[in-house]
């Protein structure tokens, strides 16, 4: 493991993303991705009393789910990364409290599956763990209390807005395996360019994408063109258009291979969702479930998956700050 | 029968639906054009119907649109107003600070109750398609 150029670290054993589960909720079970997904829900509460309570059942379920199909008993995995968008994490520290794996809490907002991906690979690469286990959730109707109106309210969205992707992802990295693997990344800079609408959140994260993709591609040699596919987290229709002519302006064409997360998650003429999918789910379960397997079909050989986050809280908006934008970035080859 | 519909005027009725209506179009505009978050929205039209009820313009809608004036939350503002300015004719200046709030109070207390009624029989939901 070394860094190479400005901010990329190399893996030199490449690890194994030995097997994921994503569990989605009703609306992301009505799109065009639902097949792809472990376990649909029908209604967002699935059985609990509130929306939070049912986001630490969904990551505890995700969880749970991925190490059945892992097939590592539970006590041979070493440590835990999990975070969502609730104040303080608690659906990831309410949902794994009973699991009794070494864990880190991490927040990086829609980017938290791919920086506990990141930080996954590291402790297993560098020896410090064999199995790693991390995920990322969250839940449309408790994103919203969160950050914009509560639902009780019936407040209108307006064009721009994205919806939250209700569901989990969750994946394990091994240092033994036969891919995919893990094998470059190259973890991101906060980017604030000024906008303040938290109703366009991909305009927000646009231009952190742009900064970690030019850093992977200048810190590694590489151009778009050897990707497969280049999969934003959740920057949605208006983001992705930002990305595209932002590279074009650097000289890079990326419109034959790249997409989004929350582009691919809805049907956006039939969904109503507005500018697409967004959360910390939107990334974890679109990768656990279609890209994961695409990979290992071997439709995709060579993915780079940036996973966007929108760094503000409620506070923040109120007192008229700008949003800051991350995005990580990791390279999955088979 | 014949004779209560006989008895109403449809032009009433007509542009109480159309002002009322342009109303929620302003909002609407807002919404989807401008960065206005709803609640700034909510606090905009409740002060300009007070402004506009404090300078006697929001009566002239009033007197021709009826509900189509009262019933949007311009209303409420308008309600504040009206209530200040007659809390002052009879109180004097303490009525400017009771009066709206009395004027306003059968709106208030319906608006507690009724919500107090909703939570209890009903639970929010995520909207179906």
């Amino acid at each position: 493991m070394q860094k190479i150029g400005k901010q990329t670290i190399k893996f030199d054993k490449p690890q194994t993303i030995l097997e994921t589960a994503s569990i989605v909720g009703p609306k992301e079970a009505q799109g065009p991705l639902a097949k792809y997904f472990d376990n649909l829900l029908e209604d967002e509460f699935w059985g609990e009393k509130t929306w939070e309570k049912a986001e630490s059942k969904l990551i505890k379920q995700a969880v749970n789910l991925v190490i059945t199909k892992s097939g590592i008993p539970a006590d041979l995995i070493d440590f835990c990364f999990a975070g969502d968008l609730l104040n303080q994490c608690i659906s990831s520290s309410f949902g794994l409290r009973e699991l009794n794996i070494p864990y880190f809490g991490i927040f990086g907002a829609c980017s938290t599956f791919v920086e506990g991906m990141i930080l996954s690979s590291i402790l297993t690469e560098s020896g410090a763990a064999n199995n790693v286990l991390f995920g990322a959730s969250s839940h449309f109707c408790s994103a919203e209390k969160q950050f914009r109106f509560p639902l009780e309210l019936g407040n209108q969205r307006p064009p721009s807005s994205q919806w939250t992707v209700t569901g989990a992802g969750a994946a394990i990295i091994s240092s033994s395996g036969n891919g995919p693997f893990v094998t470059y990344a190259t973890p991101g800079k906060i980017v604030d360019k000024g906008i303040k609408d938290a109703n366009n959140m991909g305009a927000a994260m646009a231009p952190a994408a742009v900064d970690t993709i030019l850093s992977h591609f200048k810190d590694t040699g590489r151009n778009p063109s050897y990707y497969d596919a280049i999969i934003t987290g959740d920057l949605g229709h208006i983001g992705k258009e930002i990305v595209i002519e932002m590279l074009q302006t650097y000289g890079y064409n990326v419109k034959q291979n790249y997409n989004d997360c929350g582009v691919l998650m809805f049907d956006k003429e039939k969904q109503d969702t507005h500018s697409g999918g967004s959360g910390c789910a939107c990334c974890a379960t679109v990768f656990s479930g279609y890209l994961f397997n695409k990979l290992k079909e071997g439709k995709y050989k060579k993915i780079l998956l940036i996973a966007t986050g929108a760094l503000m809280n409620s506070t923040s908006s109120q007192q008229g700050e700008s949003i800051p934008g991350i995005a990580h970035a990791i390279s999955i080859e088979v | 029968m014949n004779e209560f519909f006989s008895s109403l005027n449809i032009m009433d009725y007509v542009w109480c639906f159309i002002v009322g209506g342009l109303i929620c179009v302003i909002g609407q505009i807002l919404i989807d054009k401008t960065k206005i978050t709803s609640a700034r929205i909510l606090v905009l039209f409740v002060t300009l119907g007070a402004i506009l009820g404090g300078l006697g313009i929001y009566q002239y809608i009033v007197d021709f649109a009826g509900a189509g004036a009262t019933v949007p939350i311009t209303g409420f503002g308008y309600n504040l107003a009206k209530g200040a300015i007659k809390g002052v004719n009879e109180l004097g200046l303490v009525g400017a600070f009771t009066g709206g709030v009395k004027a306003a109070a059968g709106g208030i207390a319906a608006a507690v109750f009724f919500g107090y009624v909703a939570s209890l029989i009903s639970k929010p939901k995520m909207k179906k398609q």
